[in-house]
């Protein structure tokens, strides 16, 4: 345990293997004025079923270290890997969801059409393609709006189907990107909800980047705090509280706002 | 009791705006039928009797193009156009497609290539006829090649265009979900692009039609173009207005049915963008 860490019920999942592990990765961009830094040294680990959120001050580069995670960037030094394998291209066993749904689900596709479509290359069974559907649309609560268009749906709903369209890929790893950052208050305290769901019906790691702290505390099972410029890791906090996490019970935790408080000084501080 | 009645209130509003935002659909379509008409009736009423050479009674061109359509010489002409017409157009689209996709993919086609595309686009496609019919003769080739030319950059730059101006995040997508080639190509890349390709191939018909009629009236025999130009030349001139008249049939129902065939594969951009609107 480590020294962060809150008294309360400890998952198995401290027991479990270690998924994504990130050594000393660096990344800087080549500009016309020579080599610009954006990541200095990240080292972190996220273990089989944990939820890892990774927070710092805007403009720290969270994105950078997404495309790399994604294996969309290669990293210039250091290495990122899934149960061992080194990231060096877009892993199959990966799945992003992006903060835009509007330009990242396909307009011209219904919401089925959409989840569909990363399916279609993976030579499934038609009845297990048709399976992986239904249940993805159905975990997040999607069923009856097949035949709808993303556009004919809310900003909320749309995220739901791009996180569906994410769930039905299988992967091990769920990585989102301010998945819920576009979406009302109401909404996006659903779509936590949904997330926690989903990983205890489908067992994923998933890692969410996101700018907002209350959430990080209240999702994770580990924030990593990310500061200074380049970017390093300026603290990685375990968080454990009763499970099933909820709304209104752990955010009324005295230690939920202990670790909210340190973690926006950690962040006020890297600024 | 206050819910109900704030629902009557949005409800109502909303009514209104849309009644004094257009007019109901049938009013439309009924003045698109009924301009027309009362343009005809007005040419029919004004032309009656007229003496002037040029400007020949309405009664008289419509006899004359009724007459017109039982000869077979005339009908061949139609026939003629129409086939170019339709070769052309479906070559310069397919063509446009492939060759805008192509530069658009692959950089290095497009330093090579680009600027010869932009040279040759500048050029007003009427003006590239004499060049073929004096390389290649007035035969029904020349004609469709000079056609399939000049109706092909619009299709190819709006290719072009809306296959580079695809979504970074909608790429980073496709290359996360492991998507094939093919996959990227036709069923995200070209998708996208489909709203400004359509745009493209609008003008390309456009273009097509123009660069039919200038063809057949350079040097040909054949064609609606060519009989219309005879007729002028021979002072037919009630034919030259019933050539005249089948052109702009043959215009008007070919950009209708391209509308109609836009608004088939596009449902989603027009109904995405009026969404878009009312919000």
């Amino acid at each position: 345990m480590s020294a962060n860490a809150v008294a309360g019920i400890t998952s198995d999942r401290a027991d479990a293997p270690v998924r994504l592990k990130v050594e000393h990765l660096a990344k800087s961009y080549d500009t016309k004025a020579g080599s610009v830094p954006v990541i200095a040294d990240l080292t972190f680990e996220v273990r089989a079923g944990e939820v890892a959120c990774i927070v710092g001050p805007s403009g720290i580069g969270k994105t950078t270290l997404l495309k790399c995670l994604a294996g969309l960037q290669p990293a210039s030094s250091g290495s990122a890997s899934i149960d061992g394998h080194v990231i060096d291209g877009p892993p199959r066993d990966m799945a992003l969801v992006f903060q835009e749904y509007t330009r990242s689900l396909m307009p011209w596709l219904t919401v089925v059409k959409n989840v569909e479509m990363p399916l279609k290359h993976l030579r499934l069974p038609a009845a297990e393609r048709a399976e992986r559907i239904r249940s993805a649309l159905h975990a997040v609560g999607l069923a009856g709006a097949e035949q709808k268009y993303p556009w004919q749906l809310s900003g909320g709903m749309q995220q739901r189907v791009a996180i569906a369209r994410a769930i039905a890929y299988r992967p091990d790893v769920l990585v989102m990107d301010e998945p819920f950052a576009s979406v009302d208050a109401q909404t996006r305290f659903e779509l936590e909800d949904l997330c926690l769901a989903i990983r205890a019906e489908f067992g994923m790691t998933i890692v969410v980047v996101t700018h907002d702290i209350d959430e990080a505390v209240y999702l994770s099972d580990r924030v990593i705090v990310l500061g200074e410029k380049p970017a390093k890791v300026t603290r990685i906090i375990d968080v454990t509280f009763p499970e099933p996490r909820d709304q209104i019970v752990t955010r009324a935790e005295p230690a939920f706002a202990t670790l909210r408080s340190e973690i926006m000084e950690l962040i006020r501080k890297a600024h | 009791m206050t819910v109900s009645t704030a629902t009557r209130v949005t409800r109502t509003a909303s009514k209104r705006r849309t009644a004094t935002r257009r007019a109901p659909r049938w009013m439309l379509v009924a003045l698109e039928i009924v301009v027309p008409i009362v343009l005809l009736a007005l040419w029919w009423v004004v032309s009656a009797g007229s003496t002037n050479t040029f400007f020949p009674p309405l009664q008289n061109i419509l006899q004359t193009l009724v007459q017109e359509l039982g000869t077979p010489t005339f009908l061949m002409d139609i026939g003629s156009s129409l086939l170019n017409l339709v070769i052309s157009f479906a070559l310069a689209s397919v063509l446009g497609v492939v060759l805008g996709t192509l530069l658009g993919l692959v950089r290095w086609i497009s330093w090579l290539v680009e600027p010869t595309i932009h040279f040759f686009r500048a050029i007003p496609p009427v003006a590239l006829v004499p060049i073929f019919v004096a390389l290649l003769g007035f035969g029904t080739e020349t004609r469709i090649l000079s056609i399939t030319l000049a109706a092909l950059f619009p299709t190819l730059i709006a290719t072009l265009d809306g296959v580079r101006a695809i979504d970074p995040t909608m790429n980073m997508v496709t290359r996360v979900y492991g998507l094939t080639r093919g996959q990227r190509i036709f069923g995200v890349t070209l998708p996208a692009a489909s709203p400004r390709i359509f745009s493209g191939m609008q003008v390309s018909l456009q273009t097509a039609f123009i660069v039919m009629i200038a063809s057949e009236m350079l040097g040909s025999s054949t064609g609606l173009g060519a009989a219309t130009l005879q007729a002028q030349q021979s002072f037919m001139i009630a034919n030259m207005w019933a050539g005249i008249i089948v052109l702009g049939i043959i215009g008007y129902v070919a950009s209708a049915l391209f509308a109609l065939m836009r608004g088939r594969v596009l449902r989603w951009y027009i109904r995405s963008q009026q969404i878009g609107k009312e919000a």
